[in-house]
């Protein structure tokens, strides 16, 4: 842009182009991936860290514990996962076999779970992996008592970070023999799912359709209700009201494999302000801890891990991430990213099966670029990293479990960061909205 | 064998029924008092027959698997919810989303079937004896619901490749959802499962509704019909 001409505020170049897209093609834009928007996030938080008042525990000496139980409110067979990360439900649809192969590798691995999606359970993916959480969605593609016993826990998915309120989308392009054929649909229509679950409406009901599924799985199966970021508090506590064993809270940073972009940037609220309103909801129903909260959408790091666990989280779900660990938006193939209007760093293509590198796509050419073993290692030293990370920060604000980081460890650098996560803004004592 | 939701509670009941011991060789039992609990039969994965003498709540005989279960009363929500197999046998009235997201089996209700009767199914035979209330066979992917009364508002709104015959009235069609034409196939294929089920009706009586087709792909020129 030239130094002299003053660009619209309002009408940024950007905005120019999608007008007049929207004027070519009459229709909205569906794309994959979370929000491109900058919004309040973990960024906007820093550890104080340990001195006087509080001591740090030894890097390499001392222990610091990153297990952690979901599930243990009703379930008979709660699961101990090694690390606090768990890798987020993305279809066999949106991703092709060997993304979830090499995902399962990786976490198992690391003993941490893995999760299905809209589009049922593979033997691949059950075969490999460790933790297997198998979601009940609205479209209940592929739904099979059999599978709902082989899980080690359920996901009811009331809503995505993506889209509150969105049912599930699979372009005609994914929608092959293989996945057609899981979904009982024809082959290459464009999926849309349903955004109700068709069988229960509201938290009354859903109490009743936990106890059916705990009836068909002897009580076993932690459940969790997983709910995008859109009245939080409430949801939370109507989830807890409605039996959950976990609750998994996708702020709208969170990703999608498909959805319009309008919906992406403008219904949810970011992951930082949902995640204080769903631990405020499960202090004061005293269940914080009881009930265990996860939490997803644009977790990218030890340290984002380590303050949405100082927030309260008990632990955390990756999709995004664990996508750019397999490669995602890697500098490679760059002329496939090229004939997709794209370049690597860009790309939110997932919609158009056409992925440069193998991950979301079904086509068996592109999916040779990504071998589920050399993927499946990445996953694993991606946790590792994220895990070693983790620890580090909680060992330097003297801590020697995870869990055990609160939210007085943390300060905010902006005041909006400090009003959504309620911590003091840097340097002071000041938590706006608190009296 | 004999249960008693009176005196047994549910827990009880279902986890016999769903691991029944194959050398014992009871394969019949009856439940009594069902007061509108759930969930009652949820689960079962046997060749048994089960009779609930009563009214029953929500998601009674849930993803059902080769039971043959019959139910002398009312059903709620969700009866044969996400069946895979088997036979349901409902004698009364069932709630909303009866045989919702089925896979397979058949679900017969002599009374009448409220709104969402084969929401989402994926290949269950559903026969209403009665009649079903709106957005019956939303969103319905395969399998066949046949009405034997009429049919509410909006019947197969974005329906897929599942088949509906209706004898009677059919208030409106949902979006996607059109008259098709009887063929011979059809009248056949309805011969078979009346006979089947042992039920006395001429099939030719029946009109068959099915997808249009034209929502399967996004195309802008449709987006009324959204
Ligand atoms: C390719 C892709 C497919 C997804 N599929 C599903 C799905 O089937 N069911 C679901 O509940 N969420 C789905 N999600 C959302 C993730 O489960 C998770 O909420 C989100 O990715 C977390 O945010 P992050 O991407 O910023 O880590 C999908 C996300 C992606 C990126
Ligand atoms: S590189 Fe592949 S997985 Fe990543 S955004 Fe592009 S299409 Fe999606």
């Amino acid at each position: 842009m030239k130094k002299d001409l003053k660009e619209f505020k309002t009408f940024p170049s950007s905005t120019i182009k999608e007008i007049q897209r929207a004027a070519n093609e009459g229709i909205y834009q569906i794309r994959g991936l979370g929000a491109k928007r900058k919004v309040p996030d973990f960024d906007d938080l820093v550890f104080l860290g340990a001195s006087m008042s509080r001591y740090p525990l030894e890097g390499y000496r001392e222990t610091c514990n990153t297990s952690v139980i979901l599930g243990d409110r009703f379930a008979k067979k709660p699961i101990k996962l090694d690390i606090p990360i768990t890798i987020a439900g993305m279809s066999f649809g949106a991703l092709g076999a060997n993304a979830k192969e090499a995902l399962g590798r990786g976490a198992s691995e690391m003993g941490t779970s893995t999760t299905t999606g809209d589009g049922g359970m593979t033997q691949e993916e059950r075969g490999s992996s460790k933790y297997l959480v198998y979601q009940l969605l609205p479209s209940r593609y592929g739904m099979n008592p059999d599978d709902l016993r082989k899980a080690d826990a359920i996901e009811v998915v009331v809503g995505q970070g993506a889209k509150p309120g969105g049912g599930g989308m699979l372009l005609g392009q994914k929608i092959n023999k293989r996945v057609a054929g899981m979904r009982t649909l024809p082959e290459g229509i464009d999926q849309r799912s349903a955004c109700r679950h068709p069988d229960w409406t509201g938290p009354d009901d859903l109490e009743i359709k936990i106890q059916e599924l705990r009836e068909i799985t002897n009580w076993e199966k932690p459940i969790y209700i997983k709910v995008g970021a859109a009245r939080p508090f409430y949801d939370t506590t109507l989830a807890v009201k409605a039996g959950a064993d976990v609750v998994v809270l996708d702020g709208m940073q969170g990703g999608t494999a498909a959805t319009q972009d309008v919906f992406i940037e403008h219904v949810g609220i970011p992951t930082l302000g949902a995640l204080r309103e769903a631990v405020d909801a499960l202090k004061e129903l005293n269940m914080h801890r009881k009930v265990q909260l996860i939490v997803s959408g644009g977790i990218r790091s030890g340290a984002d891990i380590a303050k949405a666990m100082a927030m309260g989280a008990d632990a955390v779900s990756i999709g995004s991430a664990a996508m750019m660990a397999l490669n995602c938006n890697a500098d490679l193939y760059i002329e496939d990213y090229k004939k997709l209007g794209t370049e690597p760093g860009y790309c939110h293509h997932c919609h158009t099966g056409k992925c440069p590198v193998g991950v979301a796509t079904q086509d068996p050419k592109l999916e040779k670029r990504l071998n589920p073993i050399e993927a499946g290692k990445r996953i694993k030293n991606y946790l590792t990293t994220l895990t070693l990370e983790l620890q580090t920060l909680a060992r330097a604000n003297g801590k020697s479990d995870v869990r055990n980081l609160e939210p007085e460890d943390l300060a905010a650098l902006t005041v909006e960061a400090a009003a959504m996560a309620r911590v003091p803004l840097a340097g002071t004592d000041w938590i706006p909205g608190k009296k | 064998m004999d249960f008693d939701l009176n005196k047994q509670n549910l827990r009880e009941v279902n986890q016999h029924l769903q691991n029944v011991d194959r050398k014992k060789n009871t394969r019949k039992f009856k439940i009594s008092n069902p007061q509108g609990q759930h969930a009652i039969c949820a689960g079962l994965k046997d060749d048994i027959d089960v009779t609930i003498k009563g009214h029953t709540g929500y998601y009674c005989a849930g993803m059902n698997q080769k039971a043959a279960i019959t139910i002398h009363g009312n059903v709620g929500t969700g009866v044969a919810e996400n069946m895979m197999s088997g036979k349901i046998i409902v004698k009364g009235n069932a709630s909303q989303s009866a045989g919702a997201t089925g896979h397979g089996g058949t679900l017969i209700i002599e009374g009448d079937a409220s709104s969402r009767c084969g929401i989402s199914m994926k290949g269950i035979d559903i026969v209403v004896k009665g009649s079903v209330g709106h957005m019956s066979a939303f969103m319905a992917q395969k399998g066949n619901l046949v009405v034997m009364g009429d049919a509410d508002a909006d019947l197969g709104d974005s329906i897929y490749e599942a088949k509906i015959f209706v004898k009677g009235k059919v208030k409106s069609l949902g979006a996607d959802c059109v008259e098709k034409k009887m063929n011979k196939k059809n009248i056949d294929e309805l011969t078979k499962l009346f006979k089947k089920l042992n039920i006395s009706e001429d099939p030719k009586k029946f009109k068959r509704y099915g997808s249009s087709r034209n929502l399967y792909n996004f195309k802008i020129d449709n987006v009324g019909a959204y």
